[in-house]
């Protein structure tokens, strides 16, 4: 169960894909860090990931956890994203034969699941395949 | 001087055949195809509403405008299927592109006229100079009764404009609303459907305030059919923006570029405002477009527009929408149509 205060703590990366970067030794970290693990720096600058990528490897989930039985079968890849950061997320509206290790996909907003018929909506990023 | 400085569409993949869906319910296709002018229509993914299809129309209006979203001082969505009954998806639009928190917000609800309220109070605050910029989308995800007419039409898909006063691609000209109160389609809260009154939906409804919107605009602004290049009207279906366009005097090819509807359907909230975006996509520099708008219950806004030579830089910074709406379609069986649209009933 996700609760609403900790999806709404990670709105910042999961809508914006907001990471950030050590300002001494420039690393980039997505999900965000609040001290740099190299360094020890907490002096760390806003910034972005890149939007498209390729796979690297993916498969297809049919036996999946509960909030995703709705959705199963579903596609799951880990992308290399152009400034080389490494994404694991859905990848949406493909046929599964269409999907190729080095296919390039792009991030688009989508709805993660919901909390039941009542519950809050959860929405991020997932992958659809790029031409 | 104040006017369009981004737009954007978006129109998910999966579309249904008219064929598709009459066969399920032993209706005779050619019948709605010919009655309707529909071929197909486009069908939100399951994980696909109103506020992921904003976010989508929004950022290729961001990508056309090439402004910093914390500039953004309004953020509108019009739609008559808002995700939450209480919980606005404005807000979930203005934290996806970062213009939170300094940024007023409001989901704007007038059936398939609410996308054109949000073009309107956006556009106004910018002329007014209260807010540098000005964010508004029409979007909707709408569903008919399985069975009912409705069900062959409704559509899905997103219209987004950013207005402000510099570096502008289409020009405001005039604005115009016409509204009265009529009763010609509804749907009351905890229904999952909506109800119409059939043909009282035409003459009385769409005719008359779509007709009163345009001669109003064109009245005040001192202009005729034959002054402008492009008009979009709203798309309930395939023959009424053509009907009323001939009433009015208008004449195919003006209306043709922004006539989506036989191969979408009608997108609501996103309906004339996609239309806006496919004709900009096409225009050029000193084009004039009027756009009409109708909402049941019921009323029309209106604008004039005339295009600025910016159209050509940004043209090409986004998705075309025929594009969205000609390319890499997945086309449903009535089954999974059913299962996307959650119009089938499962144990708890
Ligand atoms: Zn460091």
């Amino acid at each position: 169960m996700t609760t609403p205060s900790r999806y709404w703590r990670e709105i910042p990366q999961r809508y914006r894909l907001e990471a950030n970067k050590c300002s001494k030794c420039g690393i980039k970290f997505f999900p965000p860090r609040l001290i740099c693990p190299e360094c020890k720096n907490r002096e760390l600058e806003k910034t972005k990931i890149a939007e498209t990528g390729k796979i690297i490897t993916y498969t297809v989930i049919r036996v999946p956890p509960h909030q995703f039985v709705d959705q199963a079968p579903y596609a799951v890849g880990i992308v290399e994203l152009d400034d080389g950061f490494k994404l694991t997320a859905q990848i949406v509206d493909c046929d599964f034969e269409d999907l190729k290790i080095g296919q390039k996909v792009r991030i688009e907003f989508r709805k993660i699941f919901d909390e039941g018929e009542s519950g809050i909506l959860c929405y991020g990023y997932k992958f659809v395949l790029d031409e | 001087m104040e006017g369009i400085i981004g737009y954007g569409a978006y129109i998910p993949r999966n579309r249904i055949k008219v064929e598709e869906i009459a066969k399920v319910w032993g209706a005779d296709a050619s019948s709605y195809k010919r009655g309707l002018m529909l071929e197909e229509k486009s069908v939100p993914s399951p994980d696909q509403d109103t506020i992921t299809m904003s976010v989508e129309a929004a950022k290729n209006a961001l990508r056309r405008a090439g402004i910093d979203p914390v500039d953004i001082g309004a953020v509108y969505v019009g739609s008559e299927s808002h995700p939450y009954a209480v919980k606005p998806s404005g807000t979930v639009l203005a934290e996806a592109l970062g213009a939170t928190p300094e940024v007023h917000t409001a989901d704007f609800e007038f059936a398939c006229k609410a996308g054109t309220e949000g073009m309107f109070v956006a556009l106004s605050l910018v002329k007014a100079g209260e807010i540098k910029y000005g964010l508004a989308v029409g979007a909707d995800t709408s569903q008919g009764a399985p069975g009912d007419a409705l069900e062959y039409s409704a559509a899905a898909g997103a219209a987004a404009f950013i207005f402000g006063q510099k570096n502008i691609i289409a020009r405001t000209l005039d604005t115009y609303s016409y509204m009265t109160d009529t009763p010609d389609f509804w749907r009351r809260e905890y229904q999952y459907y909506p109800q119409h009154g059939g043909r009282f939906t035409g003459d009385p409804a769409y005719f008359s305030h779509t007709k009163g919107a345009a001669k109003g605009i064109m009245k005040k602004a001192g202009m005729k059919p034959v002054d402008f290049d492009y008009v979009i009207f709203h798309q309930p279906n395939g023959k009424f923006p053509f009907r009323v366009g001939k009433m009015l005097g208008f004449n195919e090819k003006q209306i043709e570029p922004g006539w989506l509807v036989n191969r979408l359907g009608n997108t609501y909230s996103g309906s004339s405002p996609l239309g806006l975006t496919a004709t900009l996509d096409i225009s050029n520099p000193g084009d004039r477009i009027l756009i009409v708008s109708y909402g049941s219950g019921a009323g029309s806004d209106a604008f004039i527009f005339e295009v600025t030579e910016r159209i050509d830089e940004v043209r090409d910074m986004a998705p075309k929408t025929r594009d969205l709406l000609d390319k890499d379609k997945n086309y449903l069986e009535y089954g999974e149509y059913a299962k996307f649209r959650q119009k089938i009933r499962k144990a708890n």
